[in-house]
């Protein structure tokens, strides 16, 4: 029934990766209990495997497949669909950075192969010590704040290749600057894949509600004096004891 | 009045994400209000309002909400859904992901008036895993408005009873797609559906299902407390109400800019110190990359559905991505192309083989190995991939190609005599005027 994906077939975890322990197990079935049908909660799931071994390995595929009575080639054409599904374990620090059009005409181009140069490692892949793992993304979202990297998902925004090159130095001797628009202190991939699979880490309350170009709008709008129009007085009263 | 900021009037507030800054600013009233009428009537109002889905195809909210099947028999009787698309990955696309940081609960208010509207006692929350600061936000203001008692069993004691759950993505552009959304949602990879039916009827494990953008269910509160009058008192005619227009490229001041449907571009630009410094436009796209190009000729189009549509193209997601007279067409339509090839999802021959070798092509213009029928070529591949695939990726792949061809044609034609790009990137980056980088 096992399905060659070019991944080892093996589900031995490797050594240096943590095991998947019953505890894991524990927290992939309040996974499935969030869901009207066990399967939604697959995607969840594979980012909680990931906050455990720092990617999604063989061992990982095959406990979901058991949790959620799938095959394992079911629950590999699901991981492997998913580009934030790592392969291979990813760094401390993943760090995106953003090449799609408009990202890398205003400099994400430069800093990807500034990256590249500076660490010494390919698309996809992590450095040595494995503090880092580089890899090209799609539009982020925070296109008013090009050229965007993301660390961990957190936004580093504004970039140049001179402060990219900055920051993932900053990453490798472990003393990793705040994100712009994000908590006061950057955590780890690891850390921040058990955030996606549904546990609140606690820190949404740290960092600006938004950043410096969000509010442009709003700012010139308030300088010109521009407001929307007030609710109309008859369709604003809340009905008493209703 | 250029600018009318509803959704962003309070965002500069530095708690304007918690629970406490939104209700300060008459946040849940709307859902007092709502909870004290009937369902069908609440749907009427949005259907009064003229509220038109702001994910990008514009289809009137209200409509989408009267589509559930209601009553006690067949599709009626099984569970109902409400699903927010909050998988903004549109290229140029950025204001959702904004919104939901510096204001959640307006989302969530929207969220539970909408699904007592459609008599939906499970929402989702479906929103891109790649923004994880977005998730804590959001995960936060489900577990406040749990505590207040907007959430759960007999919200304000009213009987209503609804549960949120935030689902996170993990990279996938077509999952912005409904019916790909829905699948993903389920646990499988995300894949469109062929339509009909459509998700209205057979959803989310087949079941009654509205799945509603960001921004479009977080304008609900506002329309309850406003009514239908008011949001319809601003906007075009048949583009009502305010919206987030998204600057971003080679301008002054990228960014988010609020007001009403069909304000222009060149409104926009005069207001915000237009376009960088010596430099003038050269294409820029109304709704992200799946829009046709536009270009200055293009600065005075009304941007509302039925303005953009008559320019050509589409209002989309109203991702104003500005490109200037640096900027190499082939080049970022290369780009774009990459993407689509990387991003579709393989469930349609058409658009999985077409944006493969529309890469190649591309890819040949620009380093100057192309052949003059390639241009042809290109043009001739996305005959065949438009309206030929289950969803819209298929089509949006062949925008920036086809329209930038239209516009552009000598610039791909002097790819072909000069050997390839004549553009020089480096003069389109923001740190073109320095060597090491001036950003703070």
């Amino acid at each position: 029934m096992d399905v060659n994906l070019g991944m080892p077939e093996t589900t031995v975890v490797p050594a240096g990766i943590p095991p998947l322990t019953e505890q894991t197990r524990g927290e992939l079935r309040e996974i499935i209990a969030r869901y009207p049908r066990p399967r939604s909660a697959l995607l969840p799931m594979l980012h909680l495997v990931q906050s455990v071994q720092g990617y999604v390995s063989p061992a990982g595929i095959a406990v979901c497949a058991e949790e959620l009575d799938l095959t394992r080639a079911e629950v590999a054409a699901v991981a492997t669909f998913y580009t934030m599904y790592r392969r291979k374990p990813a760094g401390t620090y993943h760090v995106g950075v953003c090449t799609n059009t408009l990202c890398a005409v205003l400099g994400g181009d430069a800093i990807f192969a500034s990256l590249k140069d500076h660490l010494a490692i390919g698309n996809n892949e992590t450095t040595a010590d494995g503090t880092v793992s580089l890899e090209h993304i799609e539009c982020n979202a925070a296109c008013d704040y090009a050229p965007v990297v993301m660390v961990n998902w957190e936004f580093y925004d504004d970039q140049t290749p001179e402060s990219a090159r900055s920051l993932v130095d900053n990453l490798r001797a472990g003393t990793p600057p705040a994100p712009t628009r994000g908590p006061s202190k950057l955590t780890t991939f690891k850390e921040v894949s058990r955030v996606l699979a549904g546990w609140n880490d606690g820190l949404g309350k740290e960092g600006v509600s938004a950043g410096p170009a969000t509010l442009v709008g709003l700012e010139i709008a308030k300088q010109r004096g521009d407001v929307a129009p007030a609710y109309p007085a008859s369709t604003t009263t809340t009905e008493e004891g209703s | 009045m250029v600018f009318t900021p509803v959704l962003s009037a309070h965002w500069d507030e530095p708690d304007s994400f918690t629970i406490d800054g939104y209700t300060r600013h008459r946040g849940y009233e709307a859902l007092h209000k709502a909870l004290a009428m009937d369902p069908d009537a609440l749907i009427s109002l949005v259907k009064d309002s003229g509220l038109r889905g702001r994910g990008g195809a514009g289809f009137p909210t209200g409509m989408k909400w009267g589509f559930i099947p209601q009553g006690p028999e067949g599709q009626g009787a099984k569970p109902h859904y409400l699903v927010v698309n909050a998988d903004e990955s549109e290229p140029g696309t950025c204001k959702d992901v904004p919104f939901m940081l510096a204001n959640p609960h307006a989302l969530l208010e929207g969220v539970i008036i909408a699904s007592y509207a459609i008599r939906a006692s499970h929402a989702f929350i479906y929103v891109r895993g790649e923004v994880v600061h977005v998730i804590r936000r959001l995960q936060d203001a489900v577990q406040e408005a749990y505590a207040a008692g907007h959430l759960g069993t007999d919200i304000h004691g009213s009987g209503y009873a609804l549960e949120v759950v935030v689902h996170s993505g993990a990279g996938a552009y077509i999952c912005g797609e409904e019916t790909a959304l829905l699948d993903s949602l389920e646990g499988f990879r995300g894949q469109p559906r062929l339509r009909p039916p459509f998700p209205a009827t057979h959803g989310l494990y087949a079941c009654p299902t509205v799945v509603n953008n960001v921004e479009s269910i977080a304008s609900v509160p506002s329309i309850v407390l406003g009514g239908a009058a008011w949001f319809s008192s601003m906007g075009t005619e048949k583009s009502k109400g305010y919206t987030l227009y998204s600057l971003s490229g080679h301008v002054k001041k990228p960014g988010q800019y609020e007001a009403p449907l069909g304000t222009t571009l060149r409104q926009l630009l005069d207001l915000s110190g237009g376009m960088r410094e010596g430099r003038t436009l050269k294409f820029w796209t109304p709704g992200g990359s799946s829009t046709p190009l536009l270009t200055a000729d293009h600065l005075d189009v009304p941007l509302d559905y039925e303005g953009v549509a008559e320019a050509g193209s589409m209002l989309g997601t109203k991702a104003l991505q500005c490109f200037d007279d640096t900027t190499c067409v082939v080049r970022a339509v290369l780009r774009w192309t990459e993407f689509y090839a990387h991003e579709s999802c393989g469930k349609c021959t058409p658009c999985r083989e077409g944006t493969y070798w529309m890469v190649q092509i591309l890819q040949r213009l620009e380093d100057g190995t192309a052949v003059e029928a390639d241009i042809e070529t290109l043009l001739d591949t996305c005959d065949n991939i438009f309206g030929r695939a289950f969803c819209a990726l298929g089509d949006g792949a062949t925008s920036p190609i086809v329209s930038g061809v239209q516009l552009f044609r000598d610039e791909f034609t002097q790819h072909l005599t000069s050997g390839g790009c004549p553009f020089d990137p480096v003069a389109s980056t923001v740190f073109s005027g320095s060597t090491t980088g001036a950003s703070a």
